[in-house]
């Protein structure tokens, strides 16, 4: 490997990211419309693929509108975290052998710790607009993404005692025999759900619930502070998707394709699988939400951690 | 927590369900032959105005959409001197035509009117009058009516009896 690499790896990752991240925003509308017997945007170019490209011209032409009332600076600051940790977060993702951009030795806790901060942007977006729904928002997705952090660091522990590193690449090679999501699918299936929690996706979508809310922590926000919140969503499911490739279904590993492909591949169907629960499932009320984290899915996680610690111990030493 | 699994599984099967949705300009929408859409003044069957400007459409309009002058040409004919509809107002109830006494006003099969300038939703006399009798062929309301207009006198209409002498003592 030469010196570039990394600098290449940078380029296409973000290149890939951002333009799937848009590409989600038609994927998204299009199953949604097939799921409820719709078309969706068909109109903007071929099947509609330019759908995205006509909403990023709206958003740039609006009037981008700081409230009078706001506090200006952490108003503008807050859109501009939610992308960065996101994107950020991608650093430690390996796509295949060696793109990745950098190959960190405690990924799993960068990765961790990154979508930890990712609380702020939020929290701040929906202090700093200064109105009563932002900040309920706000105070919603500090709460639920809080005690959902918990377990969803907890559920991977399964996956670092299996791999016995916090190194992705490390983990993947690990899975060279029998994918982790066998041995540990209830692991998954807590991450699954932390996933989604931490996008703030439906069902989990209750820090914005335009019902309820509006909606929820950027009320107040236009134009393109608007389009960064939307975007950073959409990156969001994408590094979850990503990440439960890498962590639980073998990422690129896999018979006669290259491997960026067979990561592609496993990683739209998780995309996918994310625009299907938002097809299908209502939202659940806050005090539930809350109740099912920490009465339900803490202790599922710990339980999961300690017969999984006791297996490989058993194994290695008995 | 099955159901809901169970609500996903009914969900994704949708992705092989036909599709509702019309794809409007390309697949014309099914227009029934009532529909009640633009308005148009007809005319009679002689190719004369059916309009004799009597204002109940004005007054039978909820929207007060409809406007008009009456006027009369020399052989005591009455017509509408300007007859002026805005659509952009109109909310295509149908009062006009069922008020109409001689069948001139009527709402057609046609809803396709977009403008870019709600000033082009005004539409004049010109724009309204059609070239034909619309729903109903053979009317003729003049030819019926009991006016007195150029050419037809009293009594002469058809169906219609010869004026009663009133000077006359006889039954």
């Amino acid at each position: 490997m030469t010196t570039y690499h990394p600098i290449i790896a940078i380029i296409g990752i973000l290149f890939v990211v951002l333009n799937l991240a848009a590409l989600l925003i038609w994927v998204e509308r299009r199953l949604l419309a097939l799921w409820q017997d719709r078309y969706g945007p068909n109109r903007v170019g071929p099947f509609g693929l330019l759908q995205p490209l006509a909403d990023a011209i709206k958003l740039f032409a609006k009037e981008d509108w700081i409230p009078p009332f706001a506090d200006k600076w952490v108003f503008i600051l807050a859109p501009a975290i939610v992308m960065m940790t996101a994107l950020l977060a991608f650093v430690v993702i390996p796509v295949s052998p060696g793109v990745v951009v950098s190959d960190l030795n405690i990924a799993l806790l960068f990765f961790l710790g990154m979508s930890s901060l990712g609380v702020y942007s939020v929290a701040l977006g929906g202090w700093a607009s200064d109105n009563k729904y932002s900040l309920l928002g706000g105070l919603r997705a500090s709460a639920q993404m809080l005690s959902y952090e918990v377990f969803m660091g907890l559920s991977l522990m399964g996956v670092v005692i299996l791999a016995g590193s916090f190194n992705l690449s490390d983990i993947v090679f690990a899975q060279k025999k029998l994918w982790f999501v066998i041995p540990q699918f209830l692991g998954f299936l807590l991450f699954l759900i932390a996933g989604v929690a931490e996008t703030r996706r439906l069902p989990f979508d209750l820090p914005e619930a335009e019902s309820e809310l509006i909606a929820g922590y950027h009320s107040e926000y236009s134009g393109m502070k608007f389009g960064m919140f939307f975007v950073g969503e959409y990156v969001g499911i994408t590094l979850i998707s990503a990440l439960i490739t890498v962590l639980f279904f073998g990422g690129w590993l896999g018979p006669v394709l290259p491997g960026v492909i067979w990561f592609l591949i496993k990683m739209g169907f998780f995309l996918c699988f994310f625009i299907l629960l938002r097809a299908s499932l209502p939202r659940p009320r806050f005090d539930q939400l809350m109740a099912w984290g920490w009465k339900l899915m803490l202790p599922l996680a710990l339980a999961n951690l300690l017969v999984t610690g006791a297996v490989v111990l058993s194994l290695h030493h008995g | 927590m099955l159901s809901l699994l169970r609500t996903m599984w009914d969900v994704f099967l949708h992705a092989f369900h036909p599709r509702v949705t019309k794809q409007y300009p390309e697949q014309p929408a099914y227009l029934a032959p009532r529909w009640r859409g633009r308005i148009i003044l007809s005319r009679d069957p002689d190719g004369g105005e059916r309009c004799v400007a009597c204002y109940l459409c004005a007054v039978a309009c909820p929207v007060d959409c409809i406007a008009l002058q009456a006027t009369e040409d020399q052989t005591g004919r009455r017509y509408p001197a300007f007859f002026r509809i805005n659509f952009s107002r109109c909310i295509f109830c149908g009062y006009c035509e069922e008020a109409c006494p001689t069948y001139a006003i009527q709402l057609t099969p046609d809803f396709e009117m977009s403008e870019y300038k709600r000033q082009n939703l005004v539409y004049e006399k010109e724009d309204l009058l059609i070239n034909g009798v619309g729903k109903y062929p053979g009317y003729n309301f003049w030819r019926v009516a009991g006016v007195r207009i150029g050419g037809k006198d009293k009594g002469q209409s058809e169906n219609e009896a010869p004026p009663t002498d009133i000077h006359d003592l006889m039954p």
